[in-house]
């Protein structure tokens, strides 16, 4: 604010001199912006070139087959993706079952029901929490988590459900502790605080008159919720749950701790399997031969079209709750 | 029979029950990860993690040459993909607005912004591991940058877009070009919230193993040269914490508790730099 007291007066040549600058530098940063705008653009086309470069080898081998072939044999290099995509999907959609509603109950505690003092600790604890890098998950789930399912959770769902149809071959084999399942829940405890932050914003823009009315006329805690603000909100708690399932797709370290990497579908989730992105990162390094780098390559392409879809329809609704709020 | 009311009023205490209780089981489990963490962490953290590099399997070290790494990596990370984030941030906020083209980028931003990490690995891969032939800390700062720039981009045009129109409309009305008012003004106004997402981008990207796996890669010794592979602490506790060696373990126990501290302080720095812009 001292600045203006130090300007000194200029003389009128050189304000002319210096206002010929104006346009072609207003022209320079404007290209500059855009430019860089536009690269944002070219790395994403850069992405998908560049994957479907390296997958090109392995499409051209194996064609479509690839996609629901089970082979995965770097020996006699043959290979297919239906285990891993399978895995993915399969993992995801468990730890999507687990985690939704626990997140929507943490987001339904945190607006409706916490004291107000409270409120604010506890989400800011659940947003840092969100920024906690997977491999501490992975590391804790391989450690920690995966023995205390072989040891207590695996024998007890495996003895409860023998003899059950159809639960029995779900829940069925040896404890190993790592596996699909172990996977699931790791992830659904790490998507849990994304859900959970997302969630709550999405919950919070609400129009608290909207709620007033529906608690003046006398409805309780969980019919305001149900009936008025998940209503109000479903685009965005949608878009929420779909970020959530996009990360979940996409997760590799995670989930490659306690996966097993087996390359076979099983019917039971506490056998071990593999997913994409588990597939990538424990072989893509040591993987010897065109036809098996580029095999990874087609993964990592079917893993990135799948989270894409996945991702954009995400940001439709939350950008549709956008405009519903702005 | 129950009459409708205490039906209600049942399905509610059950209800708001589960909520708390989903709170509850939620926040229990993250705080037992991170309370195994800080034990597991803290029972093995010594002085010689900072000053002795990884070592072979079966004997004792530290992670020096890891840390180093990460360091130089997330630095140069940040140097590539920071201006480019702001720029294409300011075209956004300032400039494209809601041309075709802006909408376009600030689509694909989002979807950038979540995108696999394994599979920008792949793309720097592709891109620059073949072409150079070999593994390197560039090839692994350049898949790191590529991360960075969502993150800025998104906050700058977030943070520029909370300037009052009212400061540049004065400034133009001074007769101050739009380069001037964006660079003088608008920047000014906005630097903390932009300083808050770089921060936010060290802490991304500082914990980011999948991406570092094929194009870094790893390295046992002291290394400096960024045409090299080099030592990073993600990569070193994935690879550790699977390995058999009971001093590895402990490592990858350290290496982890390292990293979370030091995401949450930059985390909880940049959310008081914002906190302060609002105030």
């Amino acid at each position: 604010m001292t600045d203006v007291a130090a300007i000194t007066p200029v003389s009128k040549e050189r304000r002319i001199a210096a206002s010929r600058w104006f346009a072609p530098s207003d022209r320079l940063f404007h290209g500059l912006t855009m430019g860089a705008a536009i690269a944002v653009l070219l790395l994403l086309g850069g992405v998908i070139l560049a994957l479907l470069q390296g997958s090109l080898p392995a499409f051209s081998k194996f064609g479509i087959d690839f996609i629901y072939t089970q082979a995965w044999s770097p020996a006699r290099d043959n290979f297919g993706a239906l285990a891993p995509i399978s895995g993915t999907l399969i993992t995801s959609f468990i730890a999507m079952l687990v985690a939704v509603p626990l997140s929507f109950g943490i987001a339904i505690f945190l607006t409706e029901i916490c004291p107000m003092w409270l409120r604010r600790p506890i989400g800011t604890a659940i947003e840092l929490l969100a920024g906690i890098p997977s491999i501490i998950y992975g590391i804790w789930g391989l450690f920690v988590f995966a023995p205390f399912m072989q040891r207590h959770v695996q024998p007890f769902l495996i003895n409860t459900f023998s003899g059950v149809p159809v639960l029995e071959n779900l829940f069925a084999g040896p404890p190993y502790g790592i596996g699909i399942l172990t996977t699931s829940l790791i992830l659904a405890i790490m998507v849990l605080p994304f859900i959970t932050a997302v969630s709550r914003d999405v919950l919070e823009t609400v129009p608290a008159v909207l709620k007033e009315a529906a608690y003046g006329l006398g409805c309780t805690t969980w019919e305001v919720a149900r009936r008025v603000m998940l209503p109000y909100a479903r685009a965005g708690v949608l878009g929420g749950v779909m970020l959530g399932l996009g990360r979940a797709l996409g997760e590799t370290m995670a989930v490659t701790f306690v996966i097993g990497n087996a390359h076979r579908i099983q019917a039971s989730i506490l056998s071990p399997g593999t997913t994409i992105s588990a597939t990538i990162a424990n072989e893509f390094a040591e993987a010897m031969g065109a036809t098996y780098t580029s095999s990874l390559m087609a993964l990592g392409l079917i893993l990135f079209l799948i989270t894409f879809i996945v991702l954009a329809f995400a940001r439709l609704m939350l950008l549709r709750m956008n405009q519903k709020a702005g | 029979m129950v009459d409708l009311y205490s039906r209600r009023r049942m399905a509610n205490r059950i209800v708001v029950s589960l909520s708390i209780g989903a709170a509850l089981l939620g926040i229990t489990w993250l705080v037992l990860i991170l309370g195994q963490l800080l034990i597991e962490g803290f029972g093995a953290l010594s002085l010689a993690v900072f000053t002795e590099m990884t070592p072979p399997p079966g004997s004792t070290g530290g992670l020096r040459n890891a840390i180093f790494g990460t360091a130089v990596m997330t630095s140069i990370a940040i140097l590539l993909g920071t201006p480019i984030g702001i720029l294409a941030g300011t075209y956004l906020a300032e400039y494209g607005r809601e041309s075709k083209l802006a909408m376009v980028v600030r689509f694909i931003n989002d979807v950038l912004l979540s995108a696999p990490s394994i599979v920008i690995g792949l793309f720097i891969y592709e891109m620059m591991v073949i072409h150079m032939g070999h593994f390197s800390a560039w090839a692994g700062a350049v898949a790191l940058a590529v991360i960075v720039i969502p993150v800025v981009l998104r906050t700058t045009e977030d943070m520029l877009n909370l300037v009052p129109t009212g400061l540049r409309e004065a400034a133009t009305a001074l007769g101050a070009p739009r380069y001037f008012v964006i660079r003088r003004v608008a920047y000014k106004a906005a630097r903390n919230g932009i300083v808050t997402g770089i921060l936010l981008a060290v802490a991304r990207i500082s914990g980011e193993t999948a991406p570092l796996l094929f194009t870094a890669l790893n390295n046992q010794f002291w290394s400096t040269d960024l045409n090299a592979p080099m030592a990073n602490l993600p990569v070193v506790i994935f690879q550790f914490a699977l390995s058999p060696y009971e001093d590895w373990r402990k490592l990858a126990w350290v290496g982890a508790l390292l990293i979370t501290m030091a995401i949450l302080a930059v985390n909880i720095g940049a959310r008081a730099l914002a906190g302060r812009k609002a105030s």
